[in-house]
């Protein structure tokens, strides 16, 4: 005895797309959460070589960022086309590191100063006679520890 | 007076497109920060030229990096691939030859660049300098300690292992032979 007849729609059931707003919001969020608002106008190349022996930069606090690329093609009437460096926002000479370092320096509290890294995003096309000037401005300010910035290179990717 | 009419509801089929907007608009403006790289502690600075070690040349690899690129591992060309092996070699001398290290914990490693050798070439070959390193002192942990990796030791383990297998990379001054651009 059947005494619930079968519904019989006469149109293909249609997929429901109410959800498709929670979908994006919860991307959006996603990204919100991981990525981190670009705070310097980047005016050198600087596209990271890869490399296998990589180590994470723990304290985002302790860690000041150097860029060194040749200026892009919109600033090379002004900076030239040999490679340059650049702290915070601005086209830096090697004389500015000294007061860059001290200035990141006083914001980080004494005990933890001596775990101070900076990071060096250095374009792969660069040429090593002014890394080894930035290098040795920076041994002679003092700071030792330096972070070569890479992008994580698998074993099967080769060289 | 029979029922109230139903009150229009909000049409919310713009919501999908505004939450579109924004997430263009943060992948746009954003980047995923890269915060990984390969750690280098350089050596102090001193005024003074550094004393001229009396080194026993068996013990030092000298790896030279010119202006175009190429590889020069004491005295003979070398492709970068078969540095990392080479490296493991010397540090280890397993077949305890007279050429190559006479122990682990005097190998030095001598590196020396030009001033137009690119950063892309020097960056690799600190890399597999690193690398060697890093697998004589994974062999070294799980050999000794039965550990798949140096980082799952205890740290007087780590300390053991790198005692007997010191990282020593000695970088000097660039030379100027090279066009650099």
């Amino acid at each position: 005895m059947a005494k619930f007849a079968k519904k019989r729609s006469n149109t293909s059931p249609t997929i429901s797309t109410a959800s498709l707003p929670d979908i994006i919001f919860i991307l959006l969020f996603f990204f919100m959460v991981v990525v981190k608002l670009r705070e310097t106008n980047i005016k050198v190349k600087s596209i990271t070589p890869t490399a296998t022996e990589l180590t994470k930069l723990e304290k985002k606090s302790l860690v000041n960022t150097m860029y060194i690329g040749r200026p892009l093609t919109q600033y090379q009437n002004v900076y030239g086309t040999k490679p340059r460096l650049q702290l915070n926002d601005k086209i830096a000479d090697l004389a500015e590191i000294p007061i860059f370092l001290e200035r990141h320096k006083v914001k980080v509290p004494e005990v933890q100063r001596q775990g101070i890294t900076t990071s060096l995003k250095i374009d792969g096309d660069v040429t090593m006679g002014f890394v080894t000037d930035v290098k040795t401005s920076l041994r002679k300010a003092g700071q030792l520890k330096l972070n070569y910035s890479a992008k994580k290179r698998t074993e099967r990717s080769g060289f | 007076m029979g029922k109230s009419r139903p009150s229009p509801e909000i049409n919310a089929s713009s919501m999908a497109d505004i939450a579109f907007l924004l997430l263009i608009f943060f992948l746009v403006t954003t980047n995923i920060v890269e915060d990984k790289g390969v750690l280098v502690r350089l050596p102090q600075w001193s005024e003074e030229p550094p004393e001229d070690l009396t080194l026993n040349t068996r013990n030092v690899f000298t790896v030279l990096v010119n202006g175009q690129d190429q590889l020069l591992v004491r005295g003979e060309p070398v492709k970068v691939q078969e540095l990392k092996q080479k490296t493991k070699e010397f540090i280890m001398n397993p077949a305890q030859r007279p050429d190559l290290a006479e122990s682990s914990k005097e190998a030095i490693i001598s590196l020396k660049n030009d001033r137009a050798t690119h950063f892309k070439q020097y960056l690799t070959v600190y890399n597999e300098l690193k690398a060697a390193y890093s697998e004589l002192w994974n062999e070294q942990a799980s050999k000794r300690f039965r550990k798949e990796t140096i980082d799952e030791c205890t740290k007087e383990q780590q300390a053991e292992i790198k005692r007997d297998i010191p990282f020593v990379i000695s970088e000097a001054e660039p030379t100027a032979f090279g066009d650099e651009k």
